[in-house]
């Protein structure tokens, strides 16, 4: 009984949110089976590789690249990434001279269709409290130095507007393939809490 | 409103702790919480700005010992029985009382709701005069008491930056949120000096870049 999922008691929340999706069900506002299908999109489908893709098409596909710094939600609807939490993307670059870090003090927007569902940390109090009035000490937590020559950009995502970090691409990567760039890519850095890091050898 | 919500810095709420290898769930009723948040949504009788206005209002104990899903739960709660869709005895009872109204939607299908997803919603509309603002300008956050619903951070208020782009005509939260009307309006990119917002205590080259609406500024010098 112990290992049965099953049988073990509700949580209470969870208990709360049954009761609630029962009776929009019987009401017939909802629908389980399209519950289902739009979880799975978002658990399974929706996610940082579809971002990290991009990144790499953008480092070896000047033309690509130019296209989505000009109009982000454009570019990535070429991979099908376009929808919801996405209508309006800015891509913003990270050079030697410029680290950006993405926020969204308010609430929790972000760039679903390139990074899918948002981080617990990313909605968090801390975060959202201390990115944009201490972005250095947040980012020394994510083991980033950033030196004092480099100047520091938060974007606060307040609008329909998402945002998403074209990182560095990492020194010694000259001969690696698209599809080997997309395998370095990880979702922090696309935040702007990371950079990207060969693997150790 | 000036509510627990508008975070932006503040202090005391500790490190940022990142979790490895996180789930995107952490139990299936998240994944519910979710999934019923955006069908509810596809019914049209509310927005995204009153979905938010519906989450953050609340006391800031209860916003800040709640879980991002449990808000967003007590958030689609609220919105459901504010949209007469469901009654608050329904929910204090667990269960369906009373039959839906007559001109209540039907849910819609796995197919269309994927449709929905994938078209999005843009919140940007056709622009009917020239902007205020431009590129360059100086710009100074109103000062403003917002009792409803607003997407202009309390730490920018009566701050001046500038303006680094004119990101097109996009409909105005504070009254989208009222169901009071779209408003479409100029937003802008408004870049803040670091400096002018937390004086010394950050690198003297950071800054913060802000979307803001028209209404939200006037003209500095």
């Amino acid at each position: 009984m112990a290992n049965s999922q099953h049988t073990a008691p509700l949580t209470p929340i969870a208990a709360r949110v049954k009761a609630l999706e029962a009776i929009l069900t019987e009401k017939r506002l909802v629908d389980p089976a399209a519950l289902d299908v739009l979880i799975d999109t978002y658990e399974t489908k929706v996610g940082p590789r579809n971002g990290a893709r991009v990144v790499a098409r953008a480092w070896v596909d000047p033309a690509f690249k130019a296209r989505l710094m000009s109009d982000g939600a454009e570019a990535v609807a070429e991979f099908g990434y376009q929808g919801r939490q996405t209508e309006d993307l800015v891509v913003v670059e990270n050079t030697p001279k410029v680290h950006n870090l993405v926020v969204c003090t308010l609430c929790s927007c972000y760039p679903w269709g390139v990074l899918g569902l948002p981080p617990v940390w990313y909605k968090s109090a801390p975060y959202r409290s201390r990115a944009v009035m201490d972005p250095r000490g947040v980012l020394r937590e994510f083991g980033v130095e950033v030196g004092p020559e480099v100047e520091v950009r938060v974007w606060d995502s307040t609008a329909e507007v998402r945002y998403l970090v074209l990182p560095e691409r990492p020194a010694g990567s000259e001969a690696m393939s698209e599809e080997e760039l997309a395998g370095l890519v990880t979702r922090d850095a696309m935040i702007g809490v990371a950079k990207v890091t060969l693997p150790q050898r | 409103m000036n509510g627990i919500h508008d975070m932006g810095g503040m202090h005391g709420m500790g490190p940022v702790a990142a979790e490895p290898n996180e789930p995107v769930f952490h139990a299936p009723w998240e994944a519910r919480v979710l999934a019923l948040t955006l069908a509810m949504g596809f019914h049209g009788r509310w927005n995204i700005d009153r979905g938010r206005y519906f989450r953050e209002n609340r006391h800031p104990l209860d916003y800040l010992s709640s879980s991002y899903y449990e808000i967003w739960l007590k958030g689609l709660e609220a919105l459901s029985v504010d949209a007469g869709f469901v009654q608050a005895d329904e929910l204090a009872a667990g269960r369906s009382l009373v039959p839906p109204p007559n001109d209540s939607p039907s849910a819609l299908g796995p197919t269309e709701s994927l449709a929905i997803v994938k078209e999005g919603s843009t919140y940007r509309r056709p622009q009917t005069s020239p902007p205020r603002f431009k590129v360059g300008d100086a710009v100074r956050v109103r000062e403003m008491t917002v009792i409803g619903h607003t997407r202009a951070p309390r730490y920018c208020r009566r701050r001046r930056g500038v303006v680094q782009e004119v990101r097109g005509i996009f409909v105005f939260p504070d009254t989208n949120a009222a169901l009071a009307g779209e408003k479409p309006q100029p937003l802008y990119s408004v870049r803040f000096e670091g400096i002018e917002l937390w004086g010394a205590a950050v690198g003297p080259r950071d800054a913060v870049y802000i979307d803001l609406w028209d209404d939200y500024l006037e003209a500095a010098t």
